[in-house]
């Protein structure tokens, strides 16, 4: 596979989604690091996980390498890196309204509350249905490890909210 | 899981031990956290709980990759050798090592007890965790140092929920408060060991590898005690400190422990699903 740009590469990695949020692929969520040709073609895809154990990664680590194979790609390597480590700063702006749209309250800039201290300042979540702030924490830990259950005070729905990282 | 660390490892002598150490550690709460699967108190609990295993299994697995890597690349001798396997893994390590190769500190191998002491050694192991990573973080080994930055995300939140449960209960009702002052008296003597440095943990220090764990006892008194403040407790004064965990030397619980958790590949082994 001579000559193909990074840009088609991503747009390939678009497709790819994940399996516990379908509405977001691999590119909104910000796991995939980096795309690299190098001059023999050999293609090389680095991806960091969104939590340490978060089950979807080897689902998502087997959609690309099954995606690369049906456009036709054999020689690639798919990477896992640690560090720097993933944050939701790196969800795309598109991503969030697509966790939106979805019922999924996406989440709020990183640096409010993400040290022990600030922790405890209660943090302000947006319901996805009816924009209200009136919302209050039910769980911290949701249906999965990246999310936080809340309740709407305004139009008394409960959703979950993506936890800031 | 791939990792970027560059090989060989001069210091493999230690770093094997001192990284098993951290992932016995996780597996180990993970798997008594667990036990509460579709018996936590109420179903958020119950989930969260859970997650939190769930997180510190992810933990347990990247430093048992490592561990693995640092193995099959040296010529130390490697822990399996009585189990026969000679290529190591994460999951031989975790399920074909005995009783006396754990290394994990005895705080987090003892029973779950009620909510009450589930939560207490969770909100232990949770403030000295935090501390613990946030100073792995700039460890000289790479790979050790982006487990811990990794991580130590996860843990903010696991702190945060069992610091408002210690508080919840401890200040809650008569019942409550008197359960945690169970809880207390039964896992304060584990405490101690969080702080003392293993002979592995010493032998990294000069490289600035390993963590001096002695160094984190203050802030993690402090914090203990404004948490324990709050929830009209109080820290115990001059109690007995047993360790050994960290040198193998464990309760009677890790034995049952491990019964359960290798019974697949102990009677059927190499078996896969």
């Amino acid at each position: 596979m001579q000559n193909i740009s990074k840009e088609e590469i991503l747009s390939i990695l678009e497709t790819v989604t994940d399996p516990e949020i379908p509405v977001l692929s691999i590119l909104d969520l910000g796991i995939v690091r980096d795309v690299e040709i190098d001059s023999s073609g050999k293609l090389k895809i680095t991806i960091t996980p969104t939590y340490t154990g978060c089950p979807a990664m080897d689902v998502i680590n087997m959609s690309i390498r099954m995606c690369l194979l049906e456009n036709g790609f054999k020689d690639f390597e798919i990477k896992t890196i640690l560090s720097p480590a993933w944050t939701t700063d790196w969800m795309s702006e598109e991503g969030k309204k697509k966790l939106k749209a979805y019922g999924i309250a996406p989440p709020n800039i990183r640096q409010q509350v993400c040290t022990p201290e600030l922790f405890y300042e209660e943090e302000a979540i947006q319901c996805p249905r009816c924009d209200s702030y009136h919302t209050q924490l039910i769980s911290l830990f949701g249906s999965t490890a990246c999310k936080s259950l809340y309740k709407c005070n305004n139009c008394e729905e409960p959703f979950e909210y993506f936890k800031c990282h | 899981m791939n990792t970027n660390s560059q090989f060989p490892i001069p210091n493999s002598r230690f770093l094997i031990p001192y990284t098993l150490h951290l992932a016995d550690n996780t597996l180990i709460l993970a798997q008594q956290n667990s036990a509460w699967c579709a018996h936590g108190p109420i179903l958020e609990q119950d989930i969260a709980i859970t997650n939190i295993s769930l997180d510190l299994i992810g933990q347990a697995r990247n430093f048992y990759q490592y561990a693995a890597q640092i193995i099959n690349n040296s010529k130390a001798p490697s822990p399996l050798e009585r189990a026969g396997g000679e290529v190591a893994t994460e999951d031989t390590l975790a399920y074909l090592r005995d009783n006396r190769e754990f290394k994990n500190c005895l705080l987090v191998e003892q029973a779950n007890g009620d909510w009450g002491k589930t939560i207490l050694r969770q909100f232990l192991f949770s403030n000295y965790q935090y501390l613990l990573y946030e100073k792995l973080q700039q460890s000289k080994d790479e790979q050790l140092a982006a487990i811990a930055e990794k991580a130590l995300k996860e843990v903010t939140y696991h702190l945060r929920w069992s610091s408002e449960w210690v508080i919840r209960l401890g200040d809650g009702t008569e019942e409550s408060h008197q359960r945690m002052i169970h809880a207390i008296n039964e896992l304060w003597l584990y405490v101690d060991e969080l702080f003392n440095n293993a002979d592995y943990e010493t032998a990294l220090l000069k490289e600035n590898i390993s963590v001096d764990v002695s160094s984190l006892k203050n802030k993690w008194l402090e914090k203990a005690s404004a948490i324990f403040d709050e929830a009209t407790l109080q820290i115990p004064q001059n109690v007995f400190a047993q360790t050994g965990g960290k040198q193998g030397f464990h309760t009677e619980h890790l034995g049952y422990i491990l019964a359960e958790m290798q019974f697949m590949q102990r009677a059927y082994p190499n078996s896969v699903w």
